[in-house]
């Protein structure tokens, strides 16, 4: 136990500095399809939000869980969905010219 | 036993690549060129990571679960197909949505756990719905106000900080008290509740022009609650998520803040509209120098250079369209175009960008400040299309003007400007701008979409 929080807690620092090297390299031009690729990423919490729901332990955490695998999966789907519109009318001047 | 072991393997290998994958994700939004490969790997993890956790063992019942995926997805796609000028909106709206999800989560954790929970664990779980509740409902706000269902303007009463303050102290003390007192579970509603109403607080103060930040740092805390769930869960995807959302709210919250010269403390307890339109109330009207459609079109089209600053306005008047045509036709008669970007322009990062873009105006001729700053004095027009504060020379030289030291697009340094508005009344933010009565300013009064429009049918009437 003691030894998965360490290993959770280097994990989160080692993560956090990737997170910021790569995300300062990111064009300011696409700032906003950032926004809604880290959303669509973070709403990872569904895999959470499965567990809870399937090993079916109570039905108040069923209930939860189910309104929350709802949540983050029109995250999932919506958000990787305009991220990809947006990105497509991104378009360079030079190959037309 | 073996047999489940076996099966949990797999899925942290499974969690391996698609962190692994959502990092690569990341790492290409860096150029529009291979951004769309990111959607690529970010999709393939996901797909990677879900499909993995339905192997997992203690998975009894699928039924719910395909309900649960089923309806998200129906949710999803219409919030996918939004128009771009919504996408403010429909990017707090997501993360309410996130912040929902982790809330939830945290909440029937605790309750399936309770009174049985160590102390590291009830810290992260507190975090969590703290986080992940003040989130969804501070979320929501900024979404509402967004979609103007709620006033746009700061919402301020006497004493606003204190109870704020001493809310969140209620959210913190009690989640103290029960990691303390593991078996006090009564405290958890309160947590919960508390963080909710925080978050509904938290944004009400917070003006329209404050939203680029407000909507990182919500998108930053969103990422971090989903961080603490990782840890409730002990699930390293969702940490490595949960860190690189969080890094990215926090890096955009700090690029949007210092291009307003405000600090994250100024801009969630400071209502910086109000004291503005206090400001606002002592300004006489003076002359100023105004321009017909005709005459704008004569001055754009004798220039060699012309710089077009949008701004929020553009995007209500749903302008972006007309200036594209702006565009092409002065590119036609052979006039420079650049559009200069500031980084507070719009109600989220990068949001002139994308509207820009789906205009068909190419990316490399979006000029970001620093870059463009140096050249406005060889600039022949600067055209200011819906922008106000961010042009405004008061943040240079009036050290009495609330946004005094805020950077701004020098475009008095431009030999003409001209700025399209409606009227000569302040603007959102309500401070006067000494811009307009420069002697090189020409105001063109009317509708953006309107004015461009009759510049354009003048540049393309007179050849």
């Amino acid at each position: 136990m003691n030894s998965n929080l360490i290993d959770a807690l280097f994990i989160f620092m080692l993560a956090c500095f990737i997170g910021f090297e790569v995300i300062r390299h990111v064009s300011p031009l696409l700032h906003t399809p950032l926004m809604s690729l880290t959303n669509a990423l973070d709403a990872i919490a569904v895999v959470g939000a499965i567990v809870l729901v399937g090993e079916r332990k109570s039905t108040f955490a069923t209930v939860l869980g189910v309104i929350a695998i709802v949540a983050a999966t029109s995250n999932v789907v919506g958000g990787f969905f305009i991220t990809d519109r947006m990105l497509k009318m991104f378009k360079s001047s030079r190959p037309t010219k | 036993m073996n047999e489940f072991a076996g099966s949990q393997y797999l899925i942290e290998v499974i969690y391996l690549i698609a962190s692994a994958l959502f990092i690569m994700s990341l790492k290409w939004m860096s150029s529009p060129a291979t951004a769309r490969h990111g959607i690529w790997a970010g999709e393939i993890g996901m797909v990677l990571a879900i499909a993995g956790t339905l192997l997992h063992h203690g998975i009894v019942d699928y039924k719910w679960i395909a309900v649960g995926l089923v309806l998200g997805s129906g949710i999803g796609i219409p919030l996918g197909m939004v128009q771009m000028t919504a996408v403010p909106q429909r990017t707090a709206l997501s993360h309410a949505f996130g912040a929902l999800c982790v809330t939830l989560v945290g909440t029937a954790e605790f309750y399936l756990r309770t009174p049985d929970v160590p102390k590291f664990m009830m810290s992260v779980l507190s975090m969590e719905v703290i986080l992940g509740g003040l989130t969804f409902t501070g979320s929501l706000m900024a979404a509402g106000k967004l979609q103007e269902i709620l006033p746009q303007r700061p919402i301020t009463y006497k004493g606003q900080n204190l109870v704020n303050f001493l809310l969140f102290s209620v959210a913190v003390g009690s989640a103290v008290y029960l990691v303390l007192h593991p078996e006090a579970k009564q405290f958890f509603p309160l947590i919960v509740g508390v963080s909710l109403i925080f978050g509904v607080l938290l944004v009400i103060p917070i003006g329209g022009a404050d939203m680029p930040t407000v909507i990182s740092l919500l998108n930053g805390y969103a990422g971090l609650s989903a961080a603490a769930m990782g840890f409730v869960l002990n699930n390293k995807l969702l940490i490595i998520a949960g860190a690189l959302d969080g890094s990215s709210g926090l890096i955009l919250s700090v690029i949007m803040s210092k291009a307003m010269n405000r600090s994250f403390t100024n801009v969630l307890f400071g209502a910086f509209g109000q004291v503005q339109a206090a400001a606002a109330g002592g300004q006489e009207a003076r002359p100023v120098h105004s321009a017909t459609a005709e005459e704008s079109a004569a001055i754009l089209a004798a220039a060699n250079k012309v710089v077009i600053v949008p701004g929020y306005g553009m995007a209500v008047a749903q302008a972006q369209h007309k200036v594209r045509e702006l565009y092409d036709i002065l590119s036609k008669k052979g006039v420079e175009v650049r559009f200069a970007i500031h980084p507070v322009a719009g109600r989220m990062p990068g949001h002139m960008n994308v509207l820009l873009a789906e205009a068909d105006i190419p990316y490399d001729r979006l000029i970001e400040m620093d870059e463009i700053n140096g050249d406005f004095p060889q600039t022949d027009v600067a055209l200011v299309i819906g922008a106000n504060d961010v042009t405004n020379p008061a943040a240079r030289n009036d050290a009495s003007s609330p946004i005094f030291g805020m950077p701004i697009l020098d475009v008095d340094k431009a030999h003409t400007v001209m700025v399209i508005k409606r009227s000569m009344s302040p603007g959102f933010a309500g401070i006067d701008n000494p811009l307009y009565y420069l002697d090189n300013t020409l105001m063109l009064f009317g509708d953006a979409k309107q004015f461009v429009g009759a510049i354009v049918r003048e540049l393309s009437g007179g050849h």
